[in-house]
């Protein structure tokens, strides 16, 4: 999944791999039933004075293909589940982590770091430039997402991230990356006639230069 | 009442009639006419999405005007897709499916005179007018139409200064819908009543075909979700005029809560747009195969099937909202299973065809298009379903692919059957075959043509609802697919031209249709074409099942439910 867009996430591996198994699955079920549509068509085609079967079903065949979808669809939502915990319920500790708030609003994302005290709400909290985002490699991040608007919704397709901002109501999401690189943050949900340009830059860096650059930006702003 | 059509004056045989088929026939012309207002709405989408900004020949001055440059504005680019899903939905496929084939079908199927409560069958569409007239009004307030989306998410839609459209067009929008919501409420408790109440002798319910059962099903969850759609409107509507918090955050209301209700309705919704074409669909591929229903009780029992788990799975388009991450757990697995009654219906209607004789009849081929096409629309739903693709698919092009191959691949190709099916027996003449298999064969290739590729767009990443995708880099490379979407758009809208004209011809010049021209089985076909003012010369008595094609009882592959064997053959 994901075309040409690279996997720099732990989340990306498990999500394209899950996508691969549906696809096959799907692709299976698709290729028999249209198939056999096509088999029908050609070989059903009335013919002259002759009659067709009459049926009116069969209990053993209605039975069969019920419980046999129906298991193949049950194992399919519990082979989800995994990957669901691990990216929305399982969060890392916030003192193990990086911790960022991305506040939201038209047309625009803003990052904000603690400072040397590892507290946002104080006085040291570091503002990054609008729609500049940087995060380090290799290290959990804990994003706490907000909106001051409308709604809003972080999507880092090369992370394999998204999620709502919603306004009164901050939520969490986390990753950690796997690899160094510039990409693009996209809004996913209608925000207003801006929507489609409120369009930002993800940095993923090594720790150290993540600390020199969130050093210049704290510097920047005395 | 016996003579009464000759006493009607025209306004009470054409405009405020009681009669269930005349009203069947308003909402086919209404629903067909926001057919095509939708349907431009799509172009002008698809216009912006293969040329962002750029100014449209001839066209583009007089839709954007010269104050906007001829060329579309930013915010107007919300609104399109705002009203292009409003009036597909809402003006279109609800419409035309419960209110003109089930106002003219469930009479005229279940053998009864007209529906229990005429008069407020006609209020029904009467209250419809003005749902009309107050939406095309919001497309020319100040501010321009509601462009909050269809799903007008709060606060987008609550706070005016957010977007142009938020102003009194979005008034205009909830007004509009609470009187659709009125409209097929009535309609709903109609179509109860009537199928409970009004049945032939003989009737009994496992008698019934399968497009009454899933009109039937269709009307109660309409009756069981809408009230929750008219209390969210309501709270919208208060928070925007009298100054309420219920979804506004800085008074202490919950964004999320809109989200909620509008599910709790919406996700039904989609049932009541597709289960009415799987029952038609199915009545059409069993006449066609010349061959009983295979499993008509497991066809029944996956329409309520999909009723009952519809109630359930609205969460699921909630995945990516910040809701509890828990619930996204449930909500998967229910959704998982509603697959399981789809696929069911899905094998039956291709165990029908099982040793049929297949009559490739225009209907007949647009009935296997919507199982056809109805397959990827439920596969592609397992993606979603799927909790952490969903991570990635959600709000793309993704859902935007799934959404039209259901209603568009399944429940329009499931009306495109049923206008060529019952137009005999609506207006007395038939339309031409030949053409009909020319407008599906284009129909059929050119749909696929855009909506395909939808699926590789979502694939990507691309995210819907942005008026020009390319200016981010991961997206800029999608641009020449966009424009093969387009043009592959544009010759889909154009190949409708060969429905309606060939609909509009035939219902001038088409060749008198007799009685029952497919030799089918339901009651409709046992009366004239079209039917008397109370649609049955005799009562009719039921004797047997709708499905009874190529019985061994009789020499003909067709045996009508109100034939009586062994005895004097009732005509």
């Amino acid at each position: 999944m994901g075309g040409s867009l690279p996997q720099v996430s732990t989340f990306a591996g498990p999500i394209d791999s899950l996508y691969n198994v549906i696809l096959i699955v799907t692709g299976v079920a698709f290729v028999l039933v249209e198939g056999i549509l096509i088999v029908f068509l050609l070989r059903y085609r009335r013919r002259p004075g002759q009659k067709a079967a009459y049926v009116h079903g069969s209990r053993q065949i209605e039975l069969a293909w019920t419980v046999g979808t129906g298991f193949m669809l049950f194992l399919l939502a519990i082979y989800q589940y995994r990957s669901w915990i691990d990216a929305k319920l399982n969060l890392p500790d916030e003192s193990q982590a990086q911790v960022v708030r991305v506040s939201s609003n038209q047309f625009e994302w803003n990052a904000i770091y603690p400072g040397a005290d590892r507290q946002l709400d104080t006085a040291d909290d570091i503002k990054a430039p609008i729609n500049v985002l940087h995060f380090p490699l290799d290290r959990p991040v804990v994003i706490h997402l907000e909106s001051v608007d409308v709604l809003h919704s972080f999507f880092v397709p090369a992370l394999r991230i998204k999620q709502d901002a919603v306004p009164g109501r901050p939520g969490r999401l986390w990753f950690q990356a796997t690899q160094a690189g510039e990409y693009e943050v996209a809004c996913a949900e209608l925000c207003g006639l801006g929507h489609y340009r409120m369009r930002a830059f993800v940095t993923i860096e090594p720790q150290a230069e993540f600390e020199t650059w969130l050093a210049e930006v704290a510097a920047r702003q005395q | 009442m016996h003579s009464a059509e000759g006493e009607l004056s025209f306004w009470r045989k054409y405009v405020f009639s009681t009669d269930h088929k005349v009203i069947g026939k308003q909402f086919l012309f209404s629903s067909l006419f926001f057919f095509i207002v939708g349907g431009l709405l799509a172009l002008l989408i698809r216009t912006q999405l293969a040329w962002p900004w750029e100014e449209i020949p001839v066209v583009g001055p007089l839709i954007y005007g010269e104050e906007s440059g001829n060329i579309l504005l930013p915010e107007r680019y919300p609104a399109l897709v705002t009203m292009h899903g409003t009036i597909m939905i809402f003006f279109f496929i609800i419409p035309i499916l419960s209110g003109a084939f089930g106002n003219f079908l469930i009479p005229l199927m279940i053998g009864a005179k007209d529906m229990a409560f005429p008069r407020v069958n006609m209020i029904s569409y009467w209250v419809m007018v003005p749902a009309f007239l107050v939406m095309v009004a919001s497309f020319f307030v100040e501010g321009g139409t509601a462009a909050a989306g269809w799903t007008s998410y709060v606060p987008l839609s609550a706070r005016p200064d957010m977007i142009p459209g938020s102003g009194l067009g979005q008034t205009l929008w909830i007004v509009s819908l609470l009187l659709v919501g009125t409209s097929s409420t009535m309609g709903a408790i109609n179509y109860v009543t009537t199928i409970v109440t009004l049945r032939a002798k003989g009737m009994q319910m496992f008698r019934l075909p399968l497009t009454i059962w899933a009109l039937f099903i269709t009307a109660i969850l309409v009756l069981l979700a809408t009230p929750v759609l008219t209390s969210g409107l309501l709270l919208l509507l208060l928070d925007r005029t009298i100054g309420t918090h219920f979804f506004l955050p800085d008074g202490g209301g919950q964004v999320l809560l809109w989200q909620h209700l509008f599910w709790f309705y919406s996700h039904p919704a989609v049932y009541i747009m597709i289960l009415p074409a799987m029952g038609m669909a199915s009545d059409i591929i069993s006449c066609f195969a010349r061959k009983p229903l295979f499993g008509y009780r497991p066809m029944v029992f996956s329409i309520m099937g999909i009723a009952g788990l519809g109630f359930i799975v609205w969460g699921h388009h909630m995945f990516q909202s910040g809701m509890n991450p828990v619930l996204g757990i449930t909500f998967m697995t229910s959704t998982m299973m509603i697959a399981l009654p789809s696929a069911i219906k899905t094998f039956n209607w291709l165990a029908t065809l099982w040793r049929g004789q297949l009559h490739l009849t225009a209907p007949m081929l647009n009935a296997l298009a919507f199982v056809s096409t109805f397959v990827i629309g439920g596969l592609s739903g397992i993606y979603s379903a799927a909790t952490p693709v969903d991570i990635f698919i959600h709000d793309t092009y993704w859902i935007v692919g799934h959404i039209h191959y259901v209603l568009f691949g399944g429940s329009l190709f499931g009306v495109f059957a049923a206008i060529q099916y019952w137009f005999p027996k609506m207006f007395g003449r038939t339309m031409s075959d030949r053409w009909g298999k020319v407008h599906f064969a284009l129909t059929f290739v050119t749909f696929n043509c855009v909506f395909f590729p939808m699926f590789i767009l979502g694939e990507r990443g691309m995210p819907r609802r942005l008026a020009d995708p390319y200016n981010y880099n991961f997206l800029a490379s999608l641009q020449p697919l966009n424009q093969f979407m387009t043009v592959s758009a544009y010759a889909l809208a154009l190949s409708q031209i060969i429905l309606f004209a060939n609909f509009f011809v035939s219902l001038y010049r088409g060749r008198a249709a007799v009685a029952n021209p497919w030799l089918a089985n339901t009651l409709e076909w046992t009366t004239s074409s079209p039917p008397p003012l109370e649609n049955f010369h005799t009562a009719p008595v039921v004797h047997r099942g709708p499905y009874e094609y190529s019985s061994p009882e009789v020499s003909e592959d067709w045996l009508p439910q109100d034939r009586v064997l062994g005895g004097a053959a009732a005509d």
